[in-house]
């Protein structure tokens, strides 16, 4: 096996350069990021480190998928029987046994490293960025709205300021409540399907379920994260500007969860209050005169309109 | 190395067998033989041809789903049957045929391989037989009622009795039940054989690797199968009798089910792939003539993988509530598995190489194992770094993932072994032209359909939906992959007609058409209802190889079978 004759080096060096050359055309396709060959990336940091480090996976086993694809195709083509051919009658040998065991623990080795080096970067949160809405002048530093449930911690950003947005996913819809600083949950701002979020601002996701299992994907934006009923799962985006990014449940969860879908809306800080004061005004107003309704039907006089 | 030489060039000329029958019974015939048979040739077949008929079912389902998807929006079918659909083809491919169809071959050509004369409990035998197709029929029934819809594992609380109240669920959980039965009592039957009932001489270290990974198999199954069996019955209880494991408004846990399930889940995905290794580690020496490269090695790997593959199990879970350190551990133990699985793919290539490689289908079904599952490891390892699987999880990256490990790899290998025995079986050689059409076929249709749903899951298209919307590439793609599904479809077909064909048609096989090496080539073909009139002493891993340079050796002009003569049976 290791007695080498010029023909199989030659093959070698020639295959190593067509690795190096695959390797590098693959690493000017990084820039290119979205589209078929990666999961692709939004304007978000985890988003993107995703996507690095699906890269860099995806670089190193270029290699290993070439050379053993390679070293097949040249096994089939050199020793396929001639005549006057004799096979090599080899058992085994020992040191090859161990240098490509050792050899594919180093891959993973490396793999293991470079996730754990990436992984801090894409679980946590940075601080919201300068052009990033103020939480505290806007009233909306309130912690996420959830009845128990277990699970993770909820990942806090280093100044401690987050846009806590409950998500609670239900077939076949999802309802997000945003945070205020009260204490009654049932006057919080609530949106389904679309949510609207402030650019350059952390947002904290809390997500839930209430139903079945769902799962919370926008794909721009970051991972999965499943919506399990009874748990709470967690994670967050900072989306640097302004746009719409579509995504859809993705654990399955009736007969109509392909049309599950969601969408994020970010947009400057200024327009985000103005949705949000309106949103408020609006359910205050809701608020108000069903309360007014419930007095008139309490009190027995008809209800204007009825 | 050295040791395996000199055990073949014993200086002992004559052979010398040691169990020896006294009568030949007669093979006995009509419909009513094969339903109350307990032999284990007829067991295999029946298991073999049943086993195939399922897969040519969820074939047909899978060209179904093909067609819905095929153009954006479709709305050839109802979501209801499209989940419906899903939930069958997975269910069927998986529980009665991948796993079956290797306890098939296992039955037929695992007591052949070690010299015995059935298997240890015939009438259990027979038993596991009609327990895997009572449940096919089972479930197969709840068609004309209300199918299951809610995917091949089934989550709670989706498949509670709150979500899916008809009667699917409760068909597919008896459809587990019997087939876990009738594997659980397959496996403890294989494991008694191989453990008891092998021919003198062939030691643990002598034993066919292909039995190797039977053994395992069976152990994993033992293993994996109560739990799933607990887990079902829980889901039953709670669907039923008014108890609330899963339901987490009354204290249950949601989270609970998926963790039994993967328990047994992920082990089911290498008791599906394990057989296939032994299949392409038996083909590929007898092909490439050359021994095996690396036997103790690749033995050694399906023990570690076997091992491995218990502790991976939440792999399929990264994107729940679960702490980083749980995260973390199952990935490196996926990666882990990674490495005796490579091992085991390097020693395959080495085993090719310096080899004189006779290009006959089995070894071109081995080849394109090789080559897609290659493909289907890495995107493996690929999802095994979580922070990736957050993107790549529940898309059709992991259908076709995984479809490159059951179908690339399991499926081809099964084709490359019923190419290999099918002269062991029927006595008739198949047609190698249809044979290698059959291939091209298959190869480049398998391509086409799952090579591209990588990119669609990466497009950010979701598994499990009917229907998706007209963006990016996704018709594109979709379009591709449906068309090459049909060409799939299409190459199976040919091997159909091939073996239908080769049946009635077929030139003759004799005994040992592949100059293989293992012990069911020393009998005829078919093999008789004894399978060996004498066994002969094992000396190493090929045992044929060693009787064939025997009979060379005392210059014999009779063929190798009929080579050992009852006279030297005396000796023990
Ligand atoms: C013959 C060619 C095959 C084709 C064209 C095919 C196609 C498909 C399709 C279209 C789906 C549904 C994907 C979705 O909607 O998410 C699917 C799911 C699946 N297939 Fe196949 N398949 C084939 C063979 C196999 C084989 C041989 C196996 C197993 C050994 C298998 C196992 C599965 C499983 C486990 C699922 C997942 C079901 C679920 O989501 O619950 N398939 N396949």
């Amino acid at each position: 096996m290791r007695s080498k004759d010029p023909q199989p080096r030659r093959a070698a060096t020639l295959l190593c350069a067509l690795l190096a050359t695959l390797a590098a055309l693959a690493l000017l396709a990084v820039p290119a990021s979205a589209g078929w060959l990666s999961p692709g990336a939004g304007p978000s940091g985890n988003a993107q480190k995703i996507n690095t480090l699906y890269w860099i996976v995806l670089i190193i086993s270029i290699p290993i998928f070439l050379g053993v694809e390679g070293a097949l195709i040249y096994a089939m083509v050199k020793f396929r029987a001639r005549k006057g051919a004799v096979a090599a009658q080899i058992r085994g040998n020992t040191r090859l046994e161990i240098g490509w065991t050792l050899g594919a623990a180093v891959i993973v080795v490396v793999l293991a490293v470079v996730t754990f080096a990436f992984l801090p970067a894409i679980r946590n949160p940075p601080p919201s960025g300068p052009e990033g809405l103020d939480l505290r002048r806007a009233g909306l530093t309130g912690e996420p709205v959830v009845e128990g449930g277990v699970g993770r911690q909820p990942p806090v950003p280093e100044d401690g300021q987050a846009l806590n947005i409950d998500v609670n996913g239900q077939q076949y819809v999802w309802r997000y409540t945003y945070p205020d600083n009260d204490e009654n949950d049932l006057n919080n701002v609530f949106a389904y399907e679309q949510m609207v979020v402030p650019t350059d601002t952390t947002v904290v996701l809390s997500i839930r379920a209430q139903d079945v299992a769902h799962s919370w994907w926008i794909p721009a934006l970051g991972g999965k994260f499943d919506a399990i009923p009874g748990y709470t799962n967690y994670t967050w985006y900072n989306v640097s500007e302004p746009g719409v990014w579509g995504g859809r449940c993705a654990e399955l969860c009736g007969r109509n969860h392909a049309n599950m879908v969601a969408s994020v809306r970010a947009v400057t800080p200024p327009e985000f209050q103005r949705w949000y004061t309106n949103k408020r005004r609006e359910i205050a107003q809701a608020n108000e005169a069903a309360a007014r309704q419930r007095q008139q039907v309490e009190s027995g006089t008809p209800a204007p309109g009825a | 190395m050295a040791a395996a030489e000199t055990t073949t060039r014993t200086k002992t000329l004559q052979p010398l067998p040691q169990i020896v029958a006294r009568t030949v019974e007669r093979a006995p015939t009509g419909w009513l033989s094969w339903l109350t048979t307990t032999d284990h040739k007829r067991i295999g077949i029946m298991y073999l041809v049943s086993t195939f008929a399922f897969f040519l079912i969820g074939g047909a389902e899978a060209l179904l789903m093909r067609v819905q998807l095929a153009v954006p929006e479709n709305n050839l079918l109802d979501p209801s049957t499209y989940n419906a659909l899903f939930t069958i083809h997975g269910t069927t491919m998986i529980f009665l045929f991948v796993v079956p169809i290797m306890a098939g071959f296992g039955n037929y050509v695992v007591p052949l391989m070690i010299g015995a004369r059935d298997m240890a409990f015939p009438k259990l035998n027979a038993l596991s037989f009609w327990l895997l197709t009572s449940g096919g029929l089972v479930f197969y029934a709840s068609l004309f009622f209300n199918p299951v819809e809610v995917g091949w594992f089934a989550y709670a609380p989706l498949s509670t009795g709150a979500y899916s109240p008809n009667g699917g669920v409760d068909a597919w959980i008896f459809l587990i039940h019997l087939t876990g039965i009738g594997s659980l009592v397959g496996a403890i039957n294989f494991y008694a054989t191989i453990a008891n009932m092998r021919a003198p001489g062939m030691g643990w270290g002598r034993l066919p690797l292909f039995v190797w990974t039977i053994l395992i198999y069976s152990i994993l199954l033992i293993l994996a199968l109560p739990v799933i069996a607990g887990a079902v019955t829980l889901l039953l209880t709670d669907r039923n009798f008014g108890t609330a494991f899963f339901d987490p408004s009354q204290g249950g846990d949601a989270l609970l089910w998926q963790h039994l399930f993967w328990f047994f889940g992920h082990p089911e995905v290498y008791i599906m792939v394990l057989p296939a290794f032994g299949i392409i580690s038996e083909v590929l020496p007898v092909f490439a003539r050359k021994p095996i490269f690396g036997y103790k090695a690749i033995a050694a790997a399906t023990v570690v993988i076997a091992f491995l593959g218990l502790l991976v199990w939440a792999h399929h879970m990264f994107a729940t509530p679960s702490p980083d350190v749980l995260l973390a551990f199952f990935m490196i133990s996926s990666f882990l598995i990674s490495v005796p699985t490579g091992v085991k793919i390097f020693n395959w290539v080495a085993t090719l190489w310096r080899g004189t490689i006779e290009f006959k289908t089995p070894l071109i079904f081995c080849i394109g194992f090789i080559s897609l599952f290659v493909i289907g490891g890495i995107t493996g390892v690929m999802l095994a770094v979580f922070p990736v699987d957050w993107q790549l999880t529940d898309t059709y990256f992991v259908v076709a993932h995984f479809h490159y490990v059951l179908v690339g790899g399991s499926v081809f290998a099964i084709f490359a072994g019923i190419y290999y025995w099918f002269p062991k079986i029927t006595g008739r050689m198949m047609s190698e032209a249809l044979g290698k059409f059959s291939f091209a076929l298959m190869f480049i249709g398998f391509n086409a359909t799952f090579l591209v749903q990588h990119s669609l899951g990466m497009e950010g298209m979701v598994r499990r939906v009917y229907e998706y919307p007209d963006i990016g590439s996704l018709a594109a793609l979709n379009l591709v992959s449906t068309i090459g599904s049909f060409i799939l479809g299409l190459g199976v077909l040919v091997t159909v007609v091939n073996v239908v064909r080769s049946v009635k048609k077929g030139t003759y096989a004799g005994p040992d058409p592949w100059k293989a090496n293992t012990l069911e080539w020393f009998t005829e073909s078919p093999p008789p209802v004894n399978n060996f009139d004498a066994v002969p002493r094992i000396r190493s891993v090929e045992p044929m190889k060693d009787i064939r340079r025997q009979v060379e050796r005392q210059g014999a002009l009779e063929p190798p079978h009929a080579a050992p003569a009852p006279e030297h049976s005396v000796t023990a």
